[in-house]
């Protein structure tokens, strides 16, 4: 397995339409998606998209229903082609690469889990996600045994034989992740791939998502529309609307300090809790408060800090950076107001 | 007023001098060219004369079990095998084996050349609008035209016998072949395809790992057509020297033998529904595992 590789998406327009190209310098100037809808019949598929995923990071893309995930994910292997940007990946620009070189890519560098499984239908579990292995010109026995691995970690040990009509949708969607898994590529793209899954199976899924990278880093685009599932395995969050990022950064930059109402709406629900780190919302130590008593690590949650004060009826902790020294104080009602948001 | 009663045509003269002036022309090309236009098809020829020997030079018992094990192996159904055994014995109990065999054979030709040919050329309509309207047409006047009409040139170039009479029946069964091949492919789930490039599959990949199987049942359903179409064929193929169940029937018609061309008739039939219902049924089996729910 080679290094794991940034992704690098600069300046990325793309219009849907008879004659895109026309339109970029008025889409660029601030004409809306609704705008360029109504008068010239073209729908805004992505506006000025500026992503650097770094290597061996998930970057998590969000938003509602039409916001332009797919069609951003899809620019990335260049399924869809931009009407303008770049797409810097190892070095060189996917935008820019002759066919022959956009096939080798693919085979080698991408994986891709789909949203609406698009398994072939004609195949048997186990050659669909050997799939990717064949195209490569892996030998039978070599491929069938690593494509026999995934659908084992995957959960689907003893339906090798079946055929995806005979299995549920969760199953199938299982087929393609062992599909893309099989290909043990650097980048992963992942198409709402946990959308069809039960909560139990999803949350296993995410298990072998994070367990794997632990094993071998890759760098992974991951679209969903389930927050607790963004915040559990995203290192960064992208939010979409319209076709424009409105914030990019941490789970828990998102949740502390929405942009906008929008975002406010996405993360409204969210357990904050579980999400905010004490070391954000902890104060000086010099500050004005009760004498702490014991102490908790910055990195612990918030829900983490309440439940030892709870449990012991400390009103006060003192917060420890990584090597054990003193970094600030999280007295009880502060810990109360930052969880209520 | 005589422009209005009768249509301004041709004048009588000019009309016949134009006539005259095309066929002379396809007359000196025929004669110039029809010798190796005939040394083109006979390889065509040795083929036909080849596996007509073998099927009518194959004990009959063999041909039985052959048949069975093909309409087994295609079905999966004994219903299916049982009416090929007993259609076929009530075929040679009444004395049209050889002319069955001769016309089996026939079709089976037919039907092999028309995938040769049909296959590739409807994928290449499905590659491109453009050739979709240039071949459609051709193929409209291919199904419409009377067979006696492209008989003539036909007969003309390479004289009465098995090839002009291959040709004549290719001609008329080939259109499903192209169409359903190009319609099956049109068909194939967009998003396989996609799925397809986003592994890096090459154009040949893409071709022979999604694009063929998932048209097959449709392209399967083109073979079937072909071959009743083939099948319909047989008797005006007989006019021109192919032989086989249709020239019985000819000889029925002009000396008004009814049970002759009764008993043929039927043997065309019975070979028609036998091989509709073997290949619908292979059909149907590929078609088992095709469609996938989404949810
Ligand atoms: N081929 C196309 N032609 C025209 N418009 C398109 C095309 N593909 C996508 N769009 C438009 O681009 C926008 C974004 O679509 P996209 O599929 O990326 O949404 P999404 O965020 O993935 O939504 P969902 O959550 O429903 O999957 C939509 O307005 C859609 O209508
Ligand atoms: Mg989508």
């Amino acid at each position: 397995m080679s290094e794991p590789l940034e992704i690098e998406i600069r300046n990325l327009f793309k219009i849907f339409g008879a004659n895109p190209a026309a339109h970029v310098e008025a889409v660029r100037a601030g004409m809306t998606k609704a705008e360029l809808n109504e008068r010239h019949r073209h729908v805004l598929g992505l506006r000025e998209i500026n992503i650097s995923i770094p290597a061996g990071a998930i970057q998590v893309v969000m938003g509602l229903s039409g916001s332009g995930k797919s069609t951003l994910i899809r620019h990335i292997n260049r399924l869809i082609e931009p009407t303008a940007g770049e797409i810097i990946i190892d070095g060189q620009d996917v935008v820019k690469m002759a066919p022959e070189a956009l096939r080798e890519f693919r085979r080698h560098q991408t994986a891709m889990v789909f949203q609406k499984f698009a398994l072939l239908p004609h195949r048997s579990v186990l050659d669909n996600a050997a799939f990717g292995l064949e195209v490569q010109g892996i030998d039978e026995a070599e491929r069938l045994r690593i494509a026999r691995h995934w659908i084992e970690r995957v959960g689907l040990a003893g339906f090798e034989k079946s055929y995806p009509s005979q299995l549920s949708g969760g199953m199938q969607q299982r087929v393609g992740l062992a599909r893309a898994l099989a290909n043990d590529a650097p980048i992963l793209l992942m198409d709402e791939a946990y959308s069809a899954l039960d909560p139990l199976i999803r949350y296993d899924m995410q298990t072998v998502l994070l367990d794997l990278q632990k094993e071998v880093r890759k760098t992974i685009v991951f679209i969903t529309h389930d927050l607790d599932e963004a915040l559990r395995i995203g290192d960064r969050i992208a939010l979409l609307r319209d076709g424009s990022v409105i914030q990019q950064g941490t789970g828990q930059d998102i949740v502390l300090n929405p942009a906008d109402d929008y975002v406010a709406n996405f993360v409204q629900h969210v357990d904050r809790g579980k999400i905010v780190k004490v070391g954000s919302v902890m104060v000086p130590p010099g500050a004005d408060a009760p004498g702490a008593d014991g102490s908790i690590g910055a990195e612990a949650t918030l829900l983490e800090a309440l439940h030892r004060m709870v449990a012991s009826g400390e009103k006060c902790l003192g917060v420890t950076g990584p090597s054990g020294q003193p970094v600030g104080l999280l007295p009880l009602d502060r810990a109360i107001s930052a969880y209520a948001g | 007023m005589a422009w209005f009663d009768s249509f301004p045509q041709l004048a009588d003269d000019n009309l016949r001098a134009l006539k005259k002036t095309i066929d002379e022309a396809f007359r000196t090309f025929s004669r110039s060219y029809g010798a190796s236009l005939e040394t083109l098809f006979e390889p065509l020829k040795q083929f036909l004369i080849w596996s007509e020997r073998v099927l009518v030079g194959t004990p009959w018992p063999i041909i039985l079990l052959l048949a069975a094990g093909l309409a087994w192996a295609a079905s999966r159904s004994w219903k299916i095998v049982i009416a090929a055994v007993v259609t076929l014995c009530l075929v040679g109990y009444f004395g049209m084996w050889e002319d069955t065999m001769k016309t089996i054979s026939m079709i089976l030709t037919s039907t092999l050349m028309s995938i040769a040919i049909g296959l590739p050329i409807g994928i290449l309509m499905s590659r491109s609008n453009r050739v979709r309207a240039v071949i459609n047409p051709i193929l409209d006047v291919m199904q419409t035209m009377p067979s006696f009409v492209y008989l003539i040139p036909v007969v003309m170039l390479l004289g009465i016998g098995k090839v002009p009479g291959l040709i004549a029946v290719v001609v008329y069964a080939l259109p499903p072949m192209i169409r359903l091949t190009n319609l099956g492919i049109r068909e194939v789930d967009p998003d396989v395809l996609e799925a397809a490039d986003a592994f890096g599959a090459s154009r040949w990949q893409k071709l022979i790992k999604t694009e063929l199987p998932l048209a097959l049942p449709t392209i399967m359903a083109g073979v079937n057509q072909t071959i009743m179409m083939a099948l319909a064929m047989v008797v005006i193929a007989a006019m021109i020297g192919v032989q086989g169940l249709g020239q019985p029937v000819l000889k029925a018609i002009s000396n008004q033998y009814f049970t002759l061309g009764l008993f043929n008739g039927l043997a065309i039939v019975g070979i028609a529904i036998l091989l509709d219902r073997i290949s619908q049924a292979w059909g149907a089996r590929l078609q088992k595992h095709r469609g996938v729910k989404h949810v």
